[in-house]
């Protein structure tokens, strides 16, 4: 390719080494239509240059067919990208806008501002540095105002301008800005938001977006694109803070290359440097890193990285590294702020996968403490969270991991949490502090244990978990086994659903949550009993696939044995020994397993017995057959 | 504190990372991501500069080994001759995989853009092909170089972008994303395009491979041409499968192209834009967006996002 440098032009060749020097800031714009926003990000790209004819000409076109501002631009059709949001006029998603001054390359995150559209603000905040938080001059602050600011404060965004629009509206008064700064001020103390800049601004006129206006000469702050062109990016915060690597992926290139390739999330790596590798705490020094096939002597929060190692240490993926004088925390629960983003709740004792920069664990939602009202930033009791609701809860993992509090460290203190049948992204939060227990309650390590007690029982404690319909034949069946096990000698115990709810669980009703505890608690009984040796039934329907595994987590492996009670609806429903699918059926029963609530069949029960095809008593018999063949029981 | 890097004959103090740099380690992270957590992934290859930047980015993500995935370039037969070579220049190189998927139905049908016209065209060798390639290989991830710049509703559209076994995108069903935590699970038969380049603009890509001196065809660059004009569109007549209209001659004009696909449905601009710099000088200048010379996107407002739902890049 003819690439002469001679015959660049020269004005050219400065642009490009002045694009060189250029920086990227992220911000979120927050508000509504009605304040103003799109009109002012609309402006932004439009007095940038961003906006191309062709968009202009659509934007012509569709603003006179359907837009809902006259003659003028509809800068909002532009912004609105799906076929929903441009029918119905409203912004559904998070759109991502892009623009570059001189200085600076801009990414906006804008959102839709209704408290129904919370997750959408909580994901555009995500990656901002800053945040444009709108407000109408005759109106001053609203509610919404504050559940912006809550949630930029939430996710950690530490520069807040707010814009005060419409001054136009209100003869460009600096009593009335001065009132909303003022108010505005107090709150973001109260909330914790540390650095404000408050600005009087016309979208609409362009009133100190870009230019400075000469309506507003008693402001000397800077304009928007000033404010927007000089703030801190976050990264540069991120450098000053203790080195981080969470390393995504071991590259083996050849026999004589281990590399740990990973985005340094903060500070800074040199060459020589010792480095810790956490969890496990083993240390080693950096003896290479590579920007990409090059070869640097010291890298910075920000760039993806592959760093080679002194010493032949377990390194994998989810591993952090990090400097052995500043390590990051370990632990296994935690209190975690919580924001939940899918239709169906969030409940206690359920587990969701959960993703923490590169590592992936099996995170179970413990009591809720609290959620918070967005609006008035009041703490209100709560069993669950729907979905935009935000809530603070602990959360026990099924390992320990290494992590910083989110208010220190954006990615090595976030998480996102995925449902483990879905595969959804059904929630996410920031780890706020490991609990105390976890660090400081240990497991009090008994002399009498499981084994030794189980030797005195000549048989191997073990729970055999009956899930199925109501109806299906589960206590029936279990009842049979159990008398089976104790005329040969066994230690057993039975839990039964209905029994168990008359006193430990009477507090608990059907809905999912209760549901989901129910389950937790019997499991955690159940637990102990085999802990004490003992062969324990229950008989529970356990309709969710994620508590029964949440269960059998418990258990050692080979201790837990789901025996699936498989009973179609229909003959289950035609027995109605109880009369309970009659009263479900006429409405008088609600959340009744496979009525109007759901039953999720086990794929790969240990033990599965068809009640259509076998008697009862033939299965307890197949049952204590297959406890000899996994040499639970010693053969008959 | 020590975490600072100690200052020595240099004085370092913070490095700032200029915008490329940020964009060029994200999207190196995405990469990496997805080798990290799917089983079958695949870097679709189209030869335009977007692709070319993605297999830039993915060597530096993955050096020194050679690239954990195969590249794909789902063909149409009716590329720009100059773009076959520079593909057949890719596979050449060392720790290259590429293949080539040509919709054997569209072979069997002779689906070109001149009797079938470019929305048909388009459908049975682009979008119907991608999505027998994939499953024929049995592809879990594939990369494109799309980005949110381009067109409306890709502005709305995840990095990892969910597909259903069927290929079909549900826009109002998206996955959130927060922070750069993606979530790669999914059931079997279903599968992820990721884009890598969702946060870089068309002046991004230009900068980088100024920046980088990464090859691309030099159809990108200005030259005299032999252009026929289509419906308003100057169209390079590359070969002599183009019908001509009676008394229709190619007339030589000095053109480029912002954006590269199959040649009958492409149109140049003119220009004299010669060298990456002078290129970038026109895109400053620029009034137009580059979507503009694809004659697909024309049909409607929403016809990107119709043919993303139907499986379309």
């Amino acid at each position: 390719m003819a690439n002469d440098p001679d015959a660049i032009p020269f004005e050219v060749r400065e642009y490009l080494e002045a694009q060189q020097r250029k920086r990227l800031l992220r911000f979120i714009a927050c508000g509504s239509v009605d304040d103003g926003k799109s009109s002012l990000i609309g402006r932004l790209l439009y007095d940038a240059k961003t906006l191309f004819e062709d968009h202009l000409e659509t934007l012509q076109r569709e603003s006179r067919r359907a837009g809902s501002t006259g003659d003028a631009l509809d800068f909002a059709r532009l912004l609105d990208g799906l076929t929903a949001e441009r029918e119905q006029g409203i912004t559904i998603d998070v759109a991502y806008r892009f623009f570059a001054t001189e200085k600076r390359k801009f990414i906006v995150a804008d959102t839709p501002g209704h408290e129904q559209y919370t997750r959408n603000m909580v994901t555009g905040a995500s990656t901002a540095d800053a945040a444009l938080i709108l407000v109408d001059a005759r109106k001053g602050l609203l509610t919404q105002t504050r559940r912006h600011s809550f949630i930029v404060s939430l996710l950690g965004i530490r520069d807040v301008a707010l814009a005060i629009n419409k001054m136009d509206l209100v003869d460009y008064s600096e009593r009335r800005f001065a009132e909303i700064r003022d108010e505005y001020l107090e709150f973001a103390r109260h909330i914790g938001i540390g650095n404000v800049a408050c600005l009087p601004i016309s979208a609409i006129n362009g009133d100190n977006v870009v230019d400075r206006s000469a309506r507003t000469a008693w402001y000397h702050g800077p304009t928007l694109l000033e404010y927007l062109e000089s703030v801190e990016v976050d990264e540069d915060r991120m450098q000053r803070i203790p080195f981080r690597l969470p390393v995504q992926w071991v590259n083996r290139a050849n026999a004589d290359f281990r590399g740990f390739a990973g985005l340094i999330a903060s500070g800074a790596l040199r060459l020589g440097d010792p480095v810790r590798v956490g969890p496990a705490g083993t240390q080693s020094a950096v003896t290479r890193i590579l920007d990409g096939d090059r070869d640097v002597p010291v890298a910075v929060a920000g760039q993806s990285v592959t760093v080679c190692l002194r010493d032949e240490v377990d390194v994998s993926r989810g591993d952090v590294l990090s400097h052995p004088d500043s390590p990051p925390a370990v632990a296994d629960e935690f209190e975690a702020t919580v924001v939940w983003m899918h239709e169906q709740p969030m409940l206690r004792g359920r587990s969701y996968v959960m993703k923490i920069a590169t590592k992936t664990v099996a995170a179970t939602v413990m009591p809720l403490k609290y959620k918070i009202n967005v609006n008035t930033l009041e703490r209100l009791a709560a069993t669950r969270l729907e979905i935009n609701e935000i809530g603070v809860c602990d959360l026990e993992l099924d390992r320990s991991i290494a992590f910083d509090p989110y208010e220190e460290n954006r990615t090595t203190g976030a998480f996102i949490l995925i449902d483990r049948m879905t595969h959804q992204t059904v929630g996410a939060g920031m780890l706020r502090f490991a609990l105390r227990r976890s660090q400081n309650v240990h497991w009090q390590a008994l002399d009498v244990n499981k084994v030794a007690r189980a030797r005195l029982k000549g048989h191997e404690p073990c729970v055999l978990w009956f899930t199925g319909l109501s109806g299906a034949g589960k206590s029936t069946i279990a009842n049979l086994l159990e008398k089976r096990l104790h005329a040969r000698g066994q230690h057993t115990y039975l839990l039964d659903g209905d029994n168990v709810r008359h006193g430990l669980n009477k507090d608990l009703g059907f809905t999912d949550a209760d549901r989901v505890e129910n389950i937790r608690r019997v499991a955690e009984v159940a637990k102990l009993m085999v802990d004490a040796g003992l062969i324990v039934l229950v008989s529970f329907i356990s309709p969710f696939s994620s508590e029964r595994r949440m269960a059998r987590a418990l258990f050692a492996d080979g201790e837990f044995l789901e025996v699936f009670v498989d009973t179609p609806l229909s003959v289950a429903e035609g027995r109605d020994v109880k009369g309970l699918y009659r009263k479900a059926r006429q409405g008088q029963l609600r959340n009744f397993t496979g009525i109007d609530s759901p039953y999720e069949a086990p794929e790969s029960p240990e033990i599965r017995v068809e009640t259509t095809a076998v008697s009862a008593e033939e299965a307890a018999v197949v049952i204590l057959g297959e406890l000899e063949r996994r040499g639970i029981l010693a053969g008959a | 504190m020590s975490i600072l890097p100690r200052s020595s004959s240099t004085h370092f103090s913070m490095h700032h990372l200029t915008h490329l740099q940020r964009l060029e380690a994200e999207s190196i992270h995405v990469m990496r991501e997805v080798v990290a957590e799917t089983e079958n992934p695949v870097m679709l290859y189209s030869i335009g500069k977007d692709s070319s930047v993605m297999l830039h980015l993915a060597r530096k993500a993955f050096h020194p080994a050679p690239l954990p995935f195969p590249l794909l370039h789902v063909d149409t037969t009716w590329k720009f001759r100059e773009m076959y070579a520079m593909r057949d220049q890719v596979a050449r190189e060392p720790g290259i995989e590429l293949r080539v998927y040509r919709n054997p139905e569209a072979i069997e049908l002779g689906i070109n853009p001149f009797t079938h016209g470019s929305a048909v065209h388009t459908d049975v060798w682009k979008t119907q092909g991608l999505r027998r390639a994939l499953d024929e290989f049995g592809f879990d991830a594939a990369f494109g170089g799309a980005r949110r710049d381009e067109e409306k509703s890709r502005a709305k559209e995840r990095i990892f972008s969910f597909r259903t076994a069927q290929h079909h995108w549900d826009p109002k069903n998206q996955r959130p994303e927060l922070w750069n935590l993606y979530n790669a699970r999914k059931h079997r038969g279903e599968s992820f395009r990721v884009f890598p380049l969702s946060n870089w603009t068309e002046l991004d890509v230009w900068q980088y491979i100024h920046l980088e001196n990464i090859p691309i065809v030099s159809l990108y660059l200005a030259a005299e041409r032999p252009v026929v004009e289509r419906d308003g569109a100057l169209i390079v007549v590359d070969d002599d499968r183009m019908p001509l209209a009676a008394g229709e001659r190619p007339q030589l004009r000095r053109v480029r192209f912002r954006t590269l696909g199959c040649y009958p449905l492409t149109g140049a601009v003119e220009s004299d834009a010669d060298t990456l710099p002078a290129v970038i000088r026109e895109m400053l200048l620029a009034r137009t967006s580059e979507r503009q010379g694809r004659l697909i996107d024309q049909d409607s407002a929403s016809s990107m996002e119709k043919k993303k739902q139907e499986g379309y890049f």
